[in-house]
């Protein structure tokens, strides 16, 4: 329950009219703060300190086979408000791997721009495949326009792999989990 | 051929004099802003100035108008919601919170228990955060400028949590209609704790160097007084209007998210002056650490979001990988938006700055049809043209401190 409390003001002592005793506690405040450990942050030197699920600059994975995890599906392209994702859906190359062409798809160009971007994290929330994350990078640089448009190669790169979270099919878990990432 | 005129100037000195003469009397306009760092954004006043005293302030609005309410027509509820961080820039999970509130009211959806206790959390974290920024900048714009890198520091330490909490420091966009984006991390109420148990020696420091300082006490009582027939009249709201005696706090008149079930004080001022305005934020920051660790204490286990509600929340990431089902029911909710029924709906949450309400109007679907946006700096600014006349040119900072707008949400 909440009540209602009417808060006083008193008025000041003479004492305090004089703004003497204002001055000590106020240096005395003061000198106590200085004694204390400083919180600065000798950034670039020091680093943050990261934590799990940051939102950083978002990224293209592959799984731990390098394969490209991405199926093209648009969702992202879809949800992400400013609209900043441009993908050009295209197939996978059927004499590399064979098993996957014809049955998914893959990028054939993907693009986030970054002068759009605003790290919302809607894109790997949306993700079916977990293809795309918002990875520890936060501060990003360049001198043009053009620098700041990630394309796919810059994604993959800053992108990595990263181990499957989840498993997309019983066949792909029990080949890694019985020790043959390559099923 | 050139010619040469010759004219006299005369007596200098006595032309001054006559000059002198013919300004008395006369006003100056002065004009403050948009780009002036005590106006807390963009904010331009046009001032008539009397020697040192203003006769007329008019706040001239507009400058970071973003069009969010024509936006919201254009796309699902839950990709507005980053856009809410940018309405109260200083206490985006509040937004967030009222956003989802509104939405969810239209769909009549109750969201489970632990969620509530997560979105009173991130209400109460964000009010502390907005607070102790009020009061900082409050104190430097009075010429107290310690006080600012005190109150910073503990906000910094807040920010970390929400960073941890919601992925971002500043764009937090944590709520999801029927839910929020992600459960509290582990070890993440224990952090709370500490912060909050860090913030109140802070805060007395705040006290020691502010509220019974003869300077600042000076510059702030008896100034921008606001009665309160005015603060009625001009549809005050949150601290701005408790300053000046009235007793309107909507967690407590209209409870939401199960506000009901914590004590917690409601600050009323007397005065409904700078001062007062000042009093009672400090002492609201007291309170929502109250209810802070009250929530700590009891919070349910549960779900975060809405399991039933199998048409506006997407189902978690592991089902959407491995059920077919899951996997429609996202791309539908993404696609289409949460569907909520037609109809409108008002929902007021009293946020850091006053009641922020949104007021939803549905055709059915997952698209607002319309959105309106009442947001509380635009009201407080309102004011200024009644309040600022009358005093010194110098009390505008100290006016424009203590009414703790911001210009994100006057604009939108
Ligand atoms: S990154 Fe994910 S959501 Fe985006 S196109 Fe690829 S698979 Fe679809
Ligand atoms: S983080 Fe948000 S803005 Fe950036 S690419 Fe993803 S969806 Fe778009």
């Amino acid at each position: 329950m909440a009540t209602t409390k009417v808060i006083e003001r008193k008025p000041l002592t003479f004492a305090e009219k004089t703004f003497l005793p204002q001055i000590a506690t106020g240096l005395k405040t003061t000198f106590g703060n200085m004694l204390k450990k400083p919180i600065t942050l000798q950034y670039p030197e020091e680093r943050p300190v990261i934590p799990e699920n940051y939102r950083g600059v978002p990224t293209l994975v592959k799984d731990p086979n390098g394969r490209e995890k991405c199926v093209s599906c648009q969702l992202c392209e879809f949800v992400c408000p400013p609209k900043a994702i441009r993908i050009t859906p295209g197939e996978i190359d059927a004499e590399s791997e064979p098993d996957r062409a014809h049955v998914e798809k893959a990028p054939q160009e993907f693009e986030i721009n970054m002068l759009r971007c605003i790290y919302c994290g809607f894109c790997e929330e949306v993700c079916p495949e977990e293809a795309i994350y918002l990875q520890d990078v936060f501060s990003l640089s360049g001198y043009s326009r053009e620098e700041m448009i990630n394309k796919k190669a810059k994604l993959y790169e800053l992108g990595g792999t990263l181990p499957d979270k989840h498993y997309k099919w019983d066949k792909k878990k029990a080949a890694e989990l019985g020790g043959n990432p390559e099923h | 051929m050139a010619t040469t005129n010759e004219i006299s100037i005369g007596d200098l000195g006595a032309r001054a004099g006559e000059a002198e003469e013919e300004l008395k009397g006369e006003s100056m306009a002065l004009n403050i802003g948009p780009s002036h760092p005590t106006t807390h954004g963009v904010l331009r006043l046009l001032a008539e100035l009397d020697g040192d005293i203003i006769t007329k302030c008019e706040p001239v609005i507009g400058y970071l108008h973003r069009g969010d309410e024509k936006i919201a027509e254009n796309m699902t509820y839950n990709q507005f919601v980053p856009y809410t961080d940018r309405l109260d820039y200083l206490a985006p999970l509040a937004n967030n919170v009222a956003f989802a509130m509104a939405v969810e009211k239209l769909a009549a959806l109750e969201v489970p228990e632990r969620c509530q206790a997560i979105r009173v959390l991130c209400c109460e974290l964000a009010r502390i955060s907005s607070h102790l920024l009020g009061i900082g900048v409050f104190g430097m714009d009075a010429g107290a400028w310690t006080v600012f890198m005190y109150t910073f520091t503990e906000r910094e330490k807040l920010y970390t949590l929400f960073e941890e909490l919601t992925g971002a420091r500043f764009t937090t966009s944590y709520t999801r209609i029927g839910g929020v984006a992600r459960d509290i991390p582990e070890g993440w109420l224990g952090r709370v704790t500490d912060f909050i148990n860090g913030v109140l020696p802070v805060l007395d420091e705040i006290d020691k160097l502010l509220t019974r300082n003869r300077i600042f006490v000076d510059r702030t009582q008896g100034i921008g007084t606001i009665s309160r027939e005015d603060a009625i009249a001009y549809g005050l709201t949150g601290p701005n209007l408790r300053a000046s005696g009235v007793d309107l706090d909507l967690r407590k008149d209209k409870p939401y998210l199960g506000y009901e079930n914590y004590d917690f004080d409601v600050p009323v001022g007397t005065t409904g002056d700078c001062y007062d305005r000042y009093l009672l934020r400090a002492e609201e920051v007291r309170q929502s650490v109250c209810i802070i660790r009250q929530v700590i204490d009891t919070i349910p286990d549960g779900s975060f979001y809405a399991e039933d509600a199998k048409r506006i929340f997407s189902p978690p990431k592991e089902k959407v990988l491995t059920s077919m089902e899951a996997l429609i029911q996202n791309f539908m909710i993404t696609t289409e938006g949460p569907q909520i029924p037609a109809g409108e709906a008002y929902f007021e949450a009293e946020n850091p700055k006053g009641a922020l309400g949104f007021y939803v109007v549905s055709k059915g679907g997952g698209v607002p049809y319309r959105l309106k946006i009442r947001g509380p700096s635009f009201c407080s600014l309102s004011i200024l043209d009644k309040l600022v006349p009358g005093h010194y040119m110098t009390d505008i900072t100290v006016i424009l401190g203590s009414l703790d707008f911001v210009m994100g949400e006057c604009d939108r």
